[in-house]
């Protein structure tokens, strides 16, 4: 049965974790994500889970707790934002190549400086190729729901990789909507009981975990974390149509709107994402195909099902809420173009920089792109921003 | 009601204009409808001019952006007329609610010409009479609700009683207080133009 209810983003994150009932949670309160540590130290003041709450001096001693407790043989989670992160990051890079399936909420933020608090990737794009599995979320159900899949995923014998879903800052994190929940037996049972095939208390087969790794091994180490990376597409595919047999929510690599003729698409992610929607449902009664393809896993990256969802468009506009600090364009563009040389496929496909530190990212700007698009003879100009102001 | 509302909270830091947006959304979502509350987050100061808002449909709501064209605006300290546009794109069709003990005549000129329905309130004299402390939101919440017609005045009353029990569960006392000012509110808002 599924509960109706209202949640923000932050609080159907935290309801998850709830549900989910961590062996170890530690965590450091960083705007705009702080509510997630908040909220479920309170579920653990209360004794509605069985989790053990270490409240730390940092985000790196965050991240070192939960590999410590996830080596052990403990499910750990965390949660943090931008700035967060990044003094996480020496942590973050060693929960990978570890192999310990962490599970992360990443609330999308702007990182300093100067000092912003609101949401674009900026947090996300500087981790994205830390070994870690990255799933965004459009919505607070699509948080809920990402969460609710993260372990299964995560600590699947094929993959024995660390995940974060992230979801964009304020905008969904802070934003009271509708929601359906599943029951927390439901959840349990989803998820089951965390068996790690090695772990360090387990003193029968004692084991070594992070020792020294030289000339002769590491590369071989960095190969088979590229393999487990490799493996957790079909893991995610299957977990997500178990998912939807639970719930009838239907998930997959990307979602595609209206692409079956679409001549215009956007590619972009998390909360922009439903707005794009309701501005493709307007200019298709004006006639005009346009479509969206929102990219739900971005690691590992679906690079070639993308560039062939995008075989029949006439031109492309690829959304990167990060700023254009570098001269080949954002990450999804660069991730999505690389895929689509690679796959031979020539189609006009510009990048734009938006949503920079909380900029409002309205239906008129999508239109704008959707406009631009029809106007786009040959690759011109491909490096763009949306929404910056001319004075 | 039509089939997709959206409101624009002006407010100073402090006033609770975003609580007020989170509990209208907790209303019209108990009417079944899907709702959005989001206030605009900004460096929060006390007396700081602030924004929030609301979606309210009979159908998912997949926007995320901050609303540009409400059918209604709620005024919850009238010194904001001077200096925020209040009525930026609001349909003529819709209304205005705003927190003020003055006419319309003295209000109209910072309306910027805007022809739509006007109501005000007394939030405070509400707000002293029932809590005897200056709270304006309770009272603003009642006002949109009665205005925009969500839901009738029993429902609302009916429900803001379990919001309240549960969002004051460690200071029961105000309850009474706040359910005295909505339904002082619900009466005494008026159309003035």
């Amino acid at each position: 049965m599924s509960i109706r209810e209202r949640l923000s983003g932050n609080e159907a994150t935290a309801f998850a974790m709830k549900q989910i009932n961590p062996d170890v949670v530690a965590a450091f309160p960083i705007t705009p994500s702080t509510e997630i540590p908040q909220y479920f130290s309170t579920y653990v003041d209360n004794g509605e889970v069985d989790t053990e709450f270490v409240a730390v001096e940092s985000e790196h001693s965050a991240m070192s707790a939960c590999i410590g407790a996830e080596a052990a043989g403990a499910r750990a989670m965390t949660a943090t934002s931008a700035n967060g992160l990044e003094y996480m990051w020496e942590m973050v890079q060693i929960a990978s190549s570890m192999r310990l399936p962490i599970v992360m909420a990443l609330v999308n933020r702007a990182i300093s400086g100067p000092l912003n608090i609101h949401s674009d990737h900026s947090d996300a794009m500087g981790v994205r190729d830390s070994g870690w599995i990255m799933l965004f979320s459009e919505t607070n159900q699509e948080a809920y729901d990402n969460m609710l899949m993260a372990h299964r995923i995560a600590e699947h014998k094929n993959v024995n990789l660390p995940l974060m879903v992230c979801q964009d800052g304020f905008i969904t994190s802070h934003s009271i909507e509708n929601i359906e929940l599943l029951e927390t037996e439901e959840v349990r049972k989803f998820i089951g009981t965390y068996k790690p095939e090695h772990y360090l208390l387990d003193r029968k087969n004692p084991i070594a975990m992070g020792p020294m790794d030289l000339q002769s091994y590491l590369f071989e180490h960095k190969r088979q974390q590229w393999e487990a990376m490799k493996n957790a597409k079909q893991v995610i595919l299957d977990v997500s149509k178990e998912f939807e047999k639970l719930t009838g929510r239907k998930y997959e690599l990307f979602e595609e709107y209206k692409m079956e003729d679409a001549d215009y698409v956007i590619v972009c992610m998390n909360s922009t994402a439903g707005t794009v929607k309701n501005v493709i449902d307007k200019l298709r009664k004006e006639g005009i195909k346009a479509g969206l393809i929102k990219i739900r896993v971005f690691r590992p990256f679906p690079g070639e099902e993308i560039a062939k969802a995008l075989l029949k468009a006439k031109a492309i506009a690829i959304l990167d809420k990060t700023p254009l600090l570098s001269e080949t364009g954002g990450p999804l563009y660069e991730d999505i173009t690389s895929a689509m040389y690679t796959q031979k496929i020539n189609i006009p496909a510009i990048n734009y920089s938006y949503g920079i530190g909380g900029r409002d990212v309205t239906e008129m700007q999508i239109e704008s792109v959707y406009k631009d698009l029809q106007e786009l003879k040959e690759m011109e100009k491909p490096y763009r921003f949306l929404g910056l102001r001319s004075k | 009601m039509k089939d997709l509302i959206e409101i624009r909270w002006h407010g100073r830091g402090g006033q609770g204009a975003k609580t007020a947006s989170l509990l209208l959304a907790d209303a019209a979502f108990n009417t079944g409808k899907y709702i959005q509350g989001f206030p605009e987050y900004g460096p929060e100061r006390m007396g700081a001019p602030m924004t929030a808002y609301n979606r309210i449909s009979t159908s998912p709501i997949r926007v995320h952006s901050n609303v540009y064209k409400p059918d209604y605006v709620v005024v919850v300290d009238d010194t904001l007329l001077s200096c925020v546009d209040v009525t930026a794109g609001l349909k003529e069709d819709g209304a205005i609610i705003i927190n003020t003990t003055k006419e319309i005549d003295e209000i109209k000129p910072l309306l910027k010409g805007y022809k739509g329905n006007v109501y005000t309130i007394d939030a405070r004299k509400i707000s002293e009479e029932a809590l005897g402390r200056y709270f304006p939101n309770t009272p603003m919440l009642a006002a949109i609700v009665k205005v925009t017609e969500i839901m009738n005045d029993e429902d609302f009353i009916k429900d803001m009683e379990g919001s309240f029990k549960h969002k004051f569960s460690k200071k029961p006392e105000v309850i009474d207080g706040n359910m005295k000012a909505i339904e002082i509110a619900l009466r005494e808002v008026k159309k003035v133009q």
